[in-house]
């Protein structure tokens, strides 16, 4: 199951399988604030954000990028992740249809480690990036 | 506003005990529900040990006080975006593992920004280190003060 991916077998150019999920809610969000600790009242607290001119509450960008993580590890195997490093765009709202892809850019050899490099993109409904990302991982 | 002044300034070492509730929780909360984080006997025989998610060590971000995050005085949390964030792993980190990590402040610049105005960054890099003395982990992130609350 937690195979490490075999470097042979992946070319530069293909894409990792994608997760799509159908609409993120308001609970996704407190659950992630709970998880991880991440109690900044702009992702659950409808009053504050609006004090702040801000329609609703929002997505925490590591809520995002975790999805988009575990299109990773699905792809590369659990342990097997060497670098991952998320630029978030534009936010992510409550009914948003996010979608997580990735694209592998380069093979290399590092640390006596067979290892690959790619790209990473989350687009919501609309086709607009809300995170852009890399990541290198470790291969048989 | 983040202070210029704070760049170079190193944080309080703070421990992080790598518990497996809080593991199983947030592998929850990011809709993973691969078996190695939740099945103990599974996750030893197949890799040693209950891993964590890629983005876990984030987490400590948020319970560490004042003085292991140096830099973090000031921030208006009205104002506030994560820019961006950077994991560099090299060696595993398992479910019962207790990390000692130190934060400092790489850099803190002001930005001309669009929608939010004057943008001031605090850049940090904090780096982990588990109960061997070996250094497993670096999470390097980039907060965002915005001038003023970015509309919709």
């Amino acid at each position: 199951m937690m195979a490490k991916l075999k470097f042979d077998s992946v070319k530069v150019g293909d894409e990792i399988p994608k997760i799509e999920i159908k609409g993120v809610t308001r609970p996704d969000f407190v659950r992630y604030a709970g998880a991880s600790g991440d109690f900044v009242p702009l992702h659950y607290d409808q009053t504050f954000v609006e004090a702040a001119g801000i329609p609703t509450v929002f997505a925490q960008g590591m809520f995002t990028a975790g999805l988009l993580s575990k299109a990773v590890t699905d792809y590369v195997g659990i342990g097997n992740v060497r670098r991952f490093q998320v630029r978030f765009a534009t936010r992510v709202w409550p009914g948003d249809v996010v979608t997580c892809t990735g694209k592998i850019t380069n093979k290399i050899e590092k640390n006596g480690e067979k290892q690959i490099e790619g790209d990473l993109v989350v687009l919501n409904q609309k086709g607009e990036p809300a995170i852009k990302g890399t990541f290198r991982a470790a291969c048989a | 506003m983040a202070d210029k002044s704070a760049v170079g300034k190193t944080g309080k070492p703070f421990k992080m005990h790598v518990d497996w509730s809080k593991v199983r929780e947030f592998a929850r909360a990011i809709k993973d529900p691969n078996p190695l984080y939740f099945d103990q006997e599974l996750a030893k025989k197949e890799v040693g040990g209950v891993p964590v998610p890629v983005t876990f060590l984030q987490t400590s971000a948020f319970w560490t006080d004042e003085t292991s995050s140096p830099g973090f005085g000031g921030f208006d949390l009205r104002r506030i975006l994560h820019g961006e964030q950077d994991f560099e792993f090299f060696k595993p980190i398992f479910v019962g593992d207790t990390l000692t990590g130190v934060t400092k402040v790489a850099d803190v610049l002001e930005k001309e920004g669009g929608r939010g105005g004057k943008m001031t960054l605090l850049i940090t890099e904090t780096e982990y280190t588990n109960q061997k003395g070996e250094k497993v982990a670096i999470a390097r992130s980039t907060l965002i003060e915005t001038g003023q609350a970015v509309k919709a």
